[in-house]
């Protein structure tokens, strides 16, 4: 089932009706996800991407804007009639349920023709248990759970009733790291098994980046970028998505465009063409960094933290806007360490530049 | 821990409260034990004893409490009002806290309407509602004649029934413990509206928005999700409301005066505690300090029941 949203919108009233503002907790969306595809919803605490997975579901009406599942308009559509599966952030199991019973719960709902026979709902709520493997804890109460397993009922209890839609707020958020890894490896199994269409919400690039078909990054409301998870890091639309995606994290420098070359400080890093002379805001992945004896990046040597299969020089330029710069490199290069100074060459595809009022990128060819 | 250097200095802190309760409480607790063992105990015939004699040690005060019709009456007064006005306060207050809790506007309002009872003195609303019941200038030859029936019986006129002599001259037991489980009833709203609604308060909003995903009936998000939920807040209610049920006196007295019945039959709907009242009064210490240890026991038995029951049916 496709799910389509359009020019989506959700302002919430100011609640002190003087002094306030109305805030605008997504503005203006559109994206058609495609059916059958698993898609992160990214960004910041604040960018709107609960409020839209909300809207999804039918818990929160938009101000303006459509949904569409498939070709049924929904937007009017109570929540239970949407056929939508919902796994909340901290999973809401019924405490004084059995695991069965809270997968059980959703079917016995179910009235008039949509009504299933005891025996079915049985093996429908195995069924869903099984795809989660948690059919052996089936008699247990959810606080006598981990919270992966936690997790897991309630994915079941989304499933169970065969929804049109997966949506999925934070689903991670409250796991340990370890159990984190697992868990985003099965949301993926169970959602390609499944085949059903997938959202989840997300503040975690990485967690996002790993198992979505698309990611969503949004801030502040407006969606940023839409694209699949390499495309986005490979090729981000401004300085805002570039920054959010990856770790570590982006370099972001002050520099100048001027007669084809891009100036950090007194350095002249790379020759390029079509960009006229102005003050750009210079934005290098860790990995676009390569030491060389006779690099055009002249940066003082902070420390060199060694992790076996990379290296990671920490540096510092007067034109950075973090406290440090950060290049990852293969440890086969071998680095002065007792040096103050080490020189970098630039890859042209890891070094991006973006307008300084706008911040938007600057596309440019090298020359 | 306290450093035991120091010990002394939390000891100190502590006197205070320790001697009020050894006083006030401890000591007391223990005399009417005593004194309950102490056959044909008074005051009074204390007082009067002689160098040498002494009350004979036994059970004669219990076995007379248990004897007394007035006790069986009493007990069986107590028993009818707690079975009846604990579960329909309770599930009134439940009925009442839920659509409270789920309406915005004047909530607070309304939420301070139905807790103003619980600040109004027990006897003043007791003689408000005795009012209520009342018959005004009451004739005795022919009820309908009478000038003004209170508006309980004016309300009854209204759809077409006949008054009834609720509280008065000639007024049934019936009638009276009608009255008297509407009024316990209110009064007791208060307090569980409170406890409920800020039970239902705490609970995360995320339950119902699952249930509502799953299309739950609104029925059914209450019985299967609400009460359950809500349980270890209604355990505590039942079981204050059965505690409060049995100690009750002061709304008797706030509808029916100190003589605890009609006028026809004085004593008519007296409880526990008011024979152990009227004991003390008749300077019978004795029997009162055994009927008060059966009342005691009667509201262990009663808990530790409701605890039982509540213990299979609280859970989580």
């Amino acid at each position: 089932m496709k799910v389509v949203l359009e020019n989506l919108t959700k302002i919430f009233p100011s609640r002190d009706k003087k002094a306030g503002k109305e805030v605008v907790a997504v503005n203006d969306f559109n994206f058609e996800i495609p059916d059958g595809k698993l898609i992160g919803l990214l960004g910041p605490s604040g960018c709107g991407k609960s409020t839209t997975l909300y809207m999804i579901s039918g818990l929160q009406k938009p101000t303006s804007g459509k949904i569409f599942f498939g070709d049924d308009d929904v937007t009017e559509l109570s929540t239970e009639n949407r056929g939508i599966g919902l796994v909340f952030q901290n999973y809401a199991l019924y405490p004084h349920m059995t695991v069965k019973q809270n997968i059980l719960f959703p079917l016995q709902n179910l009235k008039g023709k949509d009504k299933l026979p005891k025996q079915e709902m049985l093996e429908r709520a195995y069924e869903a248990a099984r795809l989660v493997q948690i059919d052996d804890l089936m008699d247990r109460k959810p606080s006598e759970l981990s919270g992966g397993q936690q997790q897991r009922v309630a994915i079941a209890r989304a499933l169970v009733k065969m929804p049109r839609v997966l949506l999925l707020d934070e689903p991670l958020s409250n796991l340990d790291a370890r159990l984190r890894l697992q868990t985003r490896e099965e949301i993926r199994r169970i959602q390609k098994e499944t085949g059903i269409t997938t959202v989840f919400v997300t503040h975690d690039q990485e967690e996002a980046m790993s198992i979505s078909d698309m990611i969503v990054v949004m801030k502040l409301g407006v969606v940023q970028q839409i694209g699949a998870p390499q495309d986005v890091y490979d090729d981000p639309g401004n300085l805002f998505v570039a920054k959010f995606l990856g770790t570590p994290p982006i370099n972001v420098l002050e520099g100048t465009v001027q007669d084809g070359k891009v100036y950090i400080g007194e350095d002249a890093v790379l020759n390029i063409t079509g960009v006229e002379d102005q003050d750009v805001y210079i934005g290098i992945r860790p990995e676009g960094l390569e030491p060389a004896a006779d690099g055009a990046l002249v940066c003082h040597l902070n420390s060199l933290e060694v992790m076996g299969r990379d290296s990671s020089v920490v540096c510092t330029n007067e034109a950075s806007l973090n406290p440090v710069i950060r290049a990852i490199i293969n440890s086969d290069i071998k680095i002065d360490a007792a040096s103050d100074v080490v020189r970098f060459d630039v890859k042209p595809h890891k070094f991006f530049l973006f307008n300084k009022e706008t911040e938007e990128r600057i596309r440019y060819e090298v020359n | 821990m306290v450093e035991s250097k120091h010990q002394w200095k939390a000891w100190l802190y502590l006197l205070p409260a320790i001697v009020l309760l050894l006083v006030f409480t401890v000591y007391p607790i223990f005399n009417t034990v005593r004194i309950s063992l102490l056959e044909e105990y008074g005051a009074m015939a204390e007082m009067g004893l002689d160098e040498g004699e002494y009350f004979n040690f036994g059970l004669g005060n219990y076995e007379k409490v248990l004897q007394y019709k007035d006790f069986i009456l009493c007990l069986k007064n107590t028993a009818i009002l707690c079975v009846a006005t604990v579960p329909i306060s309770t599930i009134l207050a439940l009925l009442i806290a839920v659509a409270l809790n789920s309406i915005k506007p004047l909530q607070k309002t309304l939420q301070t309407i139905f807790f103003l009872p619980y600040v109004t003195n027990s006897i003043a609303i007791g003689m408000v509602f005795a009012a209520m019941f009342n018959i005004v200038d009451y004739n005795a030859e022919n009820i309908l004649n009478s000038q003004s029936l209170g508006i309980i019986n004016n309300v009854i006129q209204f759809f077409g029934g006949n008054p009834i002599s609720w509280i008065n001259q000639g007024s049934s037991y019936m009638a009276n413990i009608t009255v008297m489980i509407v009024y316990i009833v209110w009064n007791a709203l208060p307090f569980k509206i409170l406890i409920l609604l800020g039970g239902l308060q705490s609970i995360n909003k995320q339950y119902y928005d699952a249930a509502k995903v799953d299309g739950t009936p609104k029925w059914r998000v209450l019985t299967r999700v609400t009460v359950p939920l809500l349980s270890p807040m209604l355990a505590y209610v039942i079981i204050t409301g059965f505690i409060g049920g049995f100690k009750e006196y002061s709304s008797i007295v706030g509808i029916f005066g100190d003589k605890m019945g009609p006028a026809h039959d004085p004593g008519l709907l007296n409880t526990m505690v008011g024979f152990v009242y009227d004991s003390i009064e008749k300077d019978r210490q004795g029997l009162a300090s055994a009927a008060a240890l059966i009342l005691f026991g009667i509201i262990l038995v009663v808990t530790l029941i409701n605890n039982y029951v509540i213990k299979k049916r609280v859970h989580y």
